[in-house]
């Protein structure tokens, strides 16, 4: 049957089980949006193609199926961007198709002509320039097979014009995806596993370090059967939140800049490091020189270019991470670790004192308290999608995630205004979960303009804008390493429930602490995309900090506070 | 030390972009970087020589192989191989200096490929120390133009790699263990 190559985009996405795209219209990308009406795609019209892709991203991470977004020649591709750079950065796997000028004007800069496959080279696992209606079915083809191998990530693929509006006769033809260099899945040799499995055996101080690798390679249940044999304790990367169950007494809680001063001292004094689907980031190892000296190093990864990228490791397993840790579970001896359980036990010493969630009431209302509670009214079950700042950090301290690909938060790229679309994409693809956004007052405006398209969406979802009057996250660098020169970070807001009652939403304000728990019912409660303006202490800061550069040991903690009676139980 | 990495690729248009932007992108400074056809239809071969420690030279490999249309790296830094350099000089030869020029042309086993009143255009290829020796020795003449291919290689002995093998075992491309 003749097709138009605007036809075949939406047959394949309709082959690869694609029920949802996120996108926006232009000149190029006419045709495909003319043909979309014939087909069972439900399109969302965002709008900025930064939340497009952002959406994609949150579908995927929400689903773990391959997100799409689609955006038109020109600045329609240059605006999703941010978003390619964000899914590239935490290997999300989402599909990008834009449409570019006829290839007969490609290099001519032509009207809104850009040249998106090589701005997004390397920001993308692999992206297309299709001038031909023939390839646009094997292109995209495999452009869903490579974003959701291997190591996920994003593809583009940019269909010329012409090639969209020419017809082929076309036939579904289901040979696998043929790409003879691409090698996603590779397999370590045996004597990589004998090594691993002779250290973690001999181990007295090991330690877990599980990041996203585990809820990517589905690995929950496994990582779970191997702790409670090997009687390891887990430390966990801000992407590894919930692969892990927080909950789990061997569960030390989040590494890194902001991770607890427990773990980071346990990195530090470890004899034995086992990374699994994690890639040491600068923000979890602080200073390499000074990172974990007494440690042998394993790392389970699925890229081997990440192995030995960072810090130098003793063995090297290249592997799915379920597949390799079924292979070494039988294998590995069930250890007692009590003594060291119990000195890491010790190091918590006065942390608890030193919470926040310590802290008196004295009418203020601090943005852990909001975040703390509302993991005690959603019984930690809300998909949290978070933004980027102190807010996100609270979140990653004080939301405890017991179950997988509930936390969705921009990790490697840290890009603000993240959140509200991202949100929205993990809402449409489980419309049945509840959803909430936490997100600064500064990167809520950033895609504020996205309530706009949960209102025509008739969306739900809860919006916690952590309103301190500030970049929080970046006057907090200024309080510790400028001497409280505040420069460029107040930050004046419109009225958000006013915000949210333009959009026809509904716009909620939370000024105390004792306030909360009625501002969430009320929200849960409401029908459509809520708003809570919750106004929170300006100039708090987010403790332990390890700063940038310095040693994992070298934390900044939280002045003492005075003892107060705080909930720790979900279901009360 | 020299690393010499020969890699297959598909040839599609834009693959050339794609590598040397991983080699940017990462900061791997490459020396020199040739392209050409191989014996297989369809597959270009390209040499690429930088020089690093074994451990960079690893993540090379490793960051060369996620390229989708990379088909097989293989470094030959430790392996025994012809590596040649190719260059053209047009070196000014007068009709006194033309006997000494031929001379060292044939010391160097050159060829002269061309010769007008005033010029003549000499054809050397070899190692990288050959060439730069001969520029050397030639360079009191005058030299008013010069090209150079960059460096190609292949590995010695019969083990001929295949250009797209079946199977590449994750320790080939994963850097080893450090002790
Ligand atoms: C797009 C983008 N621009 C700038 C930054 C740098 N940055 C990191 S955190 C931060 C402050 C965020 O402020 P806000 O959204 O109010 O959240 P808070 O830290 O107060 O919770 C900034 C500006 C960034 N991460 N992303």
């Amino acid at each position: 049957m003749k097709k138009t190559g605007a036809q075949l985009i939406w047959e394949v996405l309709v082959h690869e089980g694609v029920d949802t795209v996120f996108g926006y219209p232009g000149g190029t990308i006419l045709p495909a949006y003319d043909a979309l009406l014939d087909y069972p795609i439900r399109h969302v019209l965002v709008r900025h193609e930064q939340g497009a892709a952002h959406m994609a991203d949150g579908y995927s991470r929400a689903t773990g199926r391959v997100g799409v977004a689609i955006g038109t020649s020109g600045p329609g591709s240059t605006n999703l961007v941010t978003g390619i750079a964000t899914a590239m950065m935490d290997s999300s796997p989402i599909v990008c198709i834009t449409a570019n000028v006829s290839s007969a004007a490609i290099g001519s800069d032509a009207f809104q002509e850009t040249d998106v496959t090589g701005i997004t080279l390397p920001i993308t696992k692999h992206n297309y320039l299709v001038t031909r209606t023939e390839d646009i079915v094997p292109s995209l083809r495999e452009a869903f097979y490579i974003a959701r191998s291997g190591r996920p990530g994003p593809v583009l693929v940019d269909i010329a014009k012409d090639a969209l509006q020419r017809s082929i006769e076309f036939e579904w033809d289901d040979t696998p995806v043929r790409l003879p260099g691409y090698r996603p899945n590779l397999r370590a040799m045996p004597e990589e596993y004998e090594r691993a499995i002779e250290m973690i055996n001999s181990a007295r101080r090991p330690l877990i370090l599980a990041g996203h690798g585990v809820m990517m390679s589905n690995a929950m249940d496994t990582l779970r059967r191997f702790v409670d044999k090997t009687n390891i304790p887990v430390a966990m990367t801000l992407l590894g939140l919930g692969g892990f169950p927080a909950s789990h007494p061997l569960n030390l809680g989040m590494m890194g800049m902001h991770g607890e001063a427990w773990v980071n001292t346990a990195i530090q004094e470890a004899d034995l490091l086992l990374a699994f689907g994690m890639r040491f980031d600068d923000r979890v190892t602080g200073n390499l020189k000074t990172y974990a000296v007494n440690a042998r190093k394993i790392h389970i990864e699925i890229d081997p270019s990440e192995i030995n990228k960072n810090v130098r490791v003793d063995v090297g397993i290249v592997g799915d991470l379920r597949e390799t840790l079924e292979e070494l579970l039988p294998k590995v001896a069930e250890g007692d670790r009590s003594e060291w359980i119990n000195y890491i036990t010790d190091l918590k010493g006065d942390s608890a004192v030193r919470d926040i969630q310590q802290l008196p009431d004295t009418g203020h209302l601090y943005a852990a308290h909001v975040i703390n509670d509302l993991w005690r009214l959603t019984a930690g079950k809300a998909v949290i999608v978070t933004d980027v700042g102190q807010h996100q950090m609270w979140e990653a301290q004080y939301y405890k995630h017991d179950y997988p690909r509930k936390l969705i938060t921009s990790g490697g790229l840290g890009t603000m205004g993240f959140a509200l679309p991202a949100a929205l994409g993990a809402k449409l693809g489980l419309p049945d979960e509840e959803v909430w956004v936490i997100v600064g007052d500064g990167g809520f405006q950033m895609t504020a303009a996205e309530l706009s398209t949960c209102a025509q969406e008739g969306a739900k979802i809860n919006v916690a804008v952590i309103n301190n009057g500030f970049l929080g996250m970046v006057r907090q660098w200024q309080e510790f390493f400028y001497n409280r020169r505040y420069s460029a970070t107040p930050m004046r807001s419109p009225d958000f429930v006013k915000l949210a009652e333009a959009h026809g939403l509904t716009g909620l304000r939370c000024t105390t602490r004792g306030d909360i728990e009625q501002v969430v019912a009320e929200a849960r409660a409401t029908e459509g995309t809520v708003v809570i303006d919750f106004r929170v202490e300006q100039e708090d800061a987010v403790y332990p900090m390890v700063p940038a550069g310095a040693d994992l040991h070298a934390m900044i903690r939280r002045p003492y506070s005075p003892l107060v009676e705080t909930s720790d139980d979900p279901a009360k | 030390m020299q690393q010499t990495f020969m890699v297959y690729v598909e040839d599609k248009p834009g693959v050339l972009n794609r590598v040397a932007s991983l080699f940017r992108r990462r900061s791997f400074n490459i020396e020199s970087l040739t392209v050409g056809h191989t014996e297989t239809p369809g597959v270009s071969r390209m040499t690429v020589v930088m020089d690093t420690d074994d451990m960079t030279a690893r993540r090379v490999e490793a960051n060369l192989y996620k390229l989708v249309n990379v088909l097989r790296v293989e470094n030959i830094a430790h392996k025994r191989s012809v590596i040649r350099d190719l260059v053209l000089l047009k070196v000014r030869a007068t009709f006194e200096t033309r006997p000494q020029i031929f001379q060292i042309v044939e010391v160097f086993q050159g060829r002269v490929v061309d010769v007008t009143g005033e010029t003549v255009i000499i054809e050397v290829t070899g190692t990288e120390e050959k060439i730069d020796s001969a520029i050397e020795v030639l360079n009191p003449y005058g030299i008013i133009e010069m090209v150079r291919t960059g460096m190609v290689a292949m590995g010695c002995g019969d083990d001929t790699p295949s250009v797209n093998p079946e199977f590449v075992h994750a320790s080939a491309v994963a850097p080893g263990p450090v002790q």
